[in-house]
């Protein structure tokens, strides 16, 4: 099964773009006073079309590395390469934040003074490639397509949570990037509401194949995303366990209450509450 | 869902208007309202015209000022139906609309670019730090000697007044946006100019119109303490030269106008507000969900 | 710990380019008010105004003259006399108004229409009600001060989580428990707030005061620094009146930051991280 699954992503490989690796990184806030290490010698490879889950306790540093990879702070040392292209290394040690790398955030940053497509048609306006016609043409389908219509013209204050982050989803879309950076978006959700946009999220994806990098700390939701878990050790920040999930895509719901399911999250548990004891202990402030 | 959310928007225009005036109603309140202001107005007629209180007496009455505010033929010269009322009003509306029009203009773009631009924060913040607790009516002489005549020197104190406020405000209003909101104007791409145009002015438009709020207020209380002190014409001028000329009913006309002025004007810099700020409306007449 | 604090705000970027900007602006205002001496050019507007440096010099001459200090005690006793009112009568008012819904309907419209009228506006009437000259401008300055706590009063104790007044009943507290530990405690960021607003306005209120006073010729209210600068303007003597607001500005901001600290002080709870 694991290996019908890897020569699967092997394949993909060669025609998905935004494979990601991480080679080396360390991070080191504030190397001149109290020098906090955030991120220690962390190397990752994540192939293009993956799912990659990375799941740590609150504060151990998984946020750095997905800044780190957006390129909103830079790192103290290693590289970090987008499909062989160096992002941030020797010598450029902050990436430039680009439409290839779309983060979605943890409290969602549709802009509330913009109608939802507004905000949807935001990147392709500001880029300015495509006609005004065209952009919002494609904005109103894909809206459609993510089961969004209707809500076009209200502001993103007047829908749902849930719906709000489907709009910051298709908003990143738009601009076909190679990579999704997601920040634990369902963190404010309950989880009713969290496997309706799971099973969302799913169905974007297999429409359009991009590589996912999800941060977050539900491993129900870890294991029924992801085709890999990147289990990290707490602050700082290190890769501890890797667990590949072996259950094969499409999934749907049906898929939480399979043995296997059971087994792998049996398999992570344990490591996790390790890490989340280690975290909790050393007193570590959410952040 | 989507159905809920659409008609919710629709409601929120004369229906939840209307909703709300006639919950208004049911309520005690408009009659508990009635019977404060009555409270008042009977303190002050009782108090000043019929059992005359010592250091009351004094004092302008409430059927003195009423019958003097609503002549036709005032004994003190002033009233509703005299044109010079009208002219003092103008000129005092014209002070503040030529002195707010100038602190917004130039208040809010330094705001923007305080809140911004770090390097343009270090270098200019601290120089507006040091002159800003200098109370504004501490500036009036200054203000007659560095600039001729008696109208500019009021005006000068107006904008001052006026454009602490809104550069102040707006500067906070920079700060106070999430770094989420510019982070992803980066992510999806928009360059320097975009993101301020896009994120910058609208994130901080909130903070701007309650800086604009203050600032309305702050003008009118400088300007009728410049009108005071210098200056001809105006509502601050006619209550002063009432008070030296002993016509104490006017004084009372004088306060109430420019009650009623300031209240007029601050109305309208928050219906600007409103209307340039639709998502926030629509936003809060849903309530949070 | 506090010294390295201090010493590395010193020697911050942020804290020279400010030094650098204000330098700049004296130099700016000392070659603007000085040119016509040395080039027979006026400049507009600064050219009219006293240099620093002859500020300086003048400031020195008056640091011994007791008149000078006698300003500042009489202005400081009049911010303190009607700040203290203000904050007396303010805070019961605003909590009042939070905690009971029939007072808050009634009154609150009332104060809402007196609002909009500037506090200046009072100073006629003001002088006619009061005996002393001294008390109307303590009234004035008080009226100043009166309508921001209140506000800040009312908006914080209606902004009180609803949930900390629900636990406290849920634990068997009375209601007088809850106004004392709950209520209270919860207004007191916003009353700290407002009392910080309403000392500037307080502070700009006894100036104008001052000042009306002195310059409508009523007289008997003398001193203060409000009437310092007045006097200076009236006798001509130009550097003194930057004396005079440089003076006033000192003075507000040092009240201003003595509230912050005690303010500080008394909500701990705000200080994270």
């Amino acid at each position: 099964m694991s290996a019908t699954m890897n020569a699967d992503t092997n394949s993909q490989k060669s025609v998905i773009k935004g494979a990601i690796r991480i080679e080396d990184v360390v991070k080191v806030y504030d190397p001149d006073g109290a020098a906090v290490m955030a991120v220690d010698h962390c190397s990752i490879d994540i192939p293009g079309g993956e799912i990659c889950m990375i799941v740590g306790p609150s504060g151990c540093g998984k946020t750095t590395l997905l800044n780190a990879i957006a390129g909103f702070h830079g790192i103290t040392s290693g590289e970090i390469y987008l499909d062989n292209e160096l992002l941030c290394g020797p010598g450029k040690m902050q990436a430039e934040p680009g439409s290839d790398r779309i983060v979605v955030f943890q409290n969602g940053a549709l802009f509330p003074w913009k109608s939802n497509l507004e905000n949807v048609v935001f990147g392709p306006m500001m880029e300015g490639k495509l006609s005004k016609e065209v952009i919002y043409d494609k904005a109103i389908k894909m809206m459609a397509d993510a089961g969004l219509g209707g809500t076009e013209h209200s502001f993103p204050g007047e829908v749902s949570s849930g719906l709000r982050r489907r709009v910051e989803i298709v908003r990143a879309l738009m601009l076909e990037p190679k990579v999704l950076l997601f920040d634990e978006p369902y963190r404010a959700l309950d989880s009713l509401t969290k496997s309706v946009m799971h099973e969302a999220l799913l169905d974007i994806y297999y429409k359009n194949k991009v590589t996912i990098f999800f941060i977050t700390h539900d491993l129900e939701e870890a294991i029924f995303l992801g085709h890999r878990l990147i289990i990290m050790s707490s602050r700082p920040c290190k890769p501890k366990k890797i667990v590949e999930v072996d259950i094969p895509h499409p999934r749907d719901y049906s898929v939480l209450t399979s043995p296997r399911f059971r087994e792998l999250m049996e398999e992570a548990k344990g490591v996790v509450n390790e890490e989340a004891k280690k975290a909790f202990e050393a007193g570590e402030k959410e952040g | 869902m989507n159905n809920a959310s659409l008609q919710a928007s629709e409601m929120t225009g004369m229906a939840l208007t209307m909703y709300r005036i006639s919950t208004w109603f049911k309520s005690p309140k408009p009659y508990l309202m009635l019977f404060g202001v009555g409270f008042l107005l009977t303190i002050w007629y009782l108090f000043v015209e019929v059992w005359q209180l010592p250091r009351f007496e004094d004092m302008p009455g409430l059927t003195e000022v009423v019958t003097e505010y609503f002549s036709p033929d005032p004994i003190y010269g002033l009233s509703v139906y005299t044109p010079e009322y009208y002219q003092h009003i103008g000129i005092s509306l014209r002070r503040i609309a030529y002195a707010f029009f100038l602190a917004t203009v130039l208040g809010v773009p330094l705001g923007l670019f305080l809140g911004w631009s770090k390097k343009f924060h270090e270098f200019i913040f601290p120089l507006f730090e040091v002159l800003r607790p200098i109370p504004i009516l501490a500036w009036v002489p200054l203000a007659i000697i560095m600039f001729s005549g008696s109208e500019t020197p009021v005006i000068f104190l107006t904008f001052l007044a006026s454009f602490f406020a809104t550069t102040l405000n707006t500067m906070l209003g920079v700060q106070s946006i999430d770094e989420s909101y510019t982070r992803a104007a980066r992510c999806l791409g928009a360059n320097g100019w975009q993101t301020f145009r896009h994120v910058i002015v609208p994130g901080a438009m909130p903070y701007i119109f309650t800086g604009l709020q203050i600032s309305i207020g702050v003008a009118w209380f400088s300007l009728v303490a410049g009108e005071m002190v210098s200056g001809q014409f105006g509502l601050g001028y006619v209550i002063n030269t009432a008070y030296t000329m002993v016509t104490y009913p006017t004084i009372v006309i004088g306060m109430i106008t420019l009650g009623v002025t300031g209240f007029i004007t601050s109305t309208m810099v928050r219906m600007a507000g409103d209307f340039m700020m639709q998502w926030r409306v629509r936003e809060l007449a849903l309530g949070d969900n | 710990m506090n010294i390295t604090k201090l010493k590395d705000k010193i020697l911050s970027r942020a804290f020279f380019r400010g030094v650098i900007a204000i330098s700049i602006f004296l130099i700016i205002w000392e070659v603007g008010a000085r040119f016509e001496s040395w080039y027979g050019y006026r400049v507009p507007w600064i050219g009219l105004i006293p240099a620093p440096t002859a500020v300086f010099e003048s400031w020195g001459g008056l640091i011994g003259d007791p008149s000078y200090w006698m300003s500042w005690q009489m202005s400081f006793m009049r911010v303190l006399g009607g700040f203290f009112a203000a904050m007396i009568l303010g805070i019961p008012f605003g909590l009042f108004m939070a905690v009971n819904r029939t007072f808050h309907d009634t009154a609150f419209p009332t104060f809402e229409i007196l609002r909009p009228i500037p506090p200046l506006a009072w100073v006629p009437a003001s002088i006619i009600f009061w005996p002393t000259a001294e008390l109307s401008i303590a009234f004035v300055t008080f009226l100043g001060a009166f309508y921001t706590i209140v506000i800040n009063v009312l908006g914080g104790a209606k902004s009180i989580n609803k949930q900390y007044l629900q636990a406290a009943q849920s634990m068997g507290a009375s209601q007088w428990d809850i106004f004392r530990r709950v209520v209270l405690p919860a207004t007191l960021p916003s009353i700290v707030v407002g009392s910080a607003v309403g000392m500037g306005i307080t502070w700009e209120v006894v100036v104008a005061a001052e000042m009306i006073s002195g310059g409508g010729g009523s007289g008997g209210a003398g001193g203060g620094l409000g009437f310092f600068i007045w006097n200076s303007y009236v006798g001509g003597s130009y550097e003194q009146i930057v004396v005079g607001m440089i003076s006033i500005g000192i003075a507000g901001y040092f009240s201003s930051e003595m509230l912050r600290n005690l303010g500080g002080f008394l909500t701990p709870w705000l200080k994270t991280r």
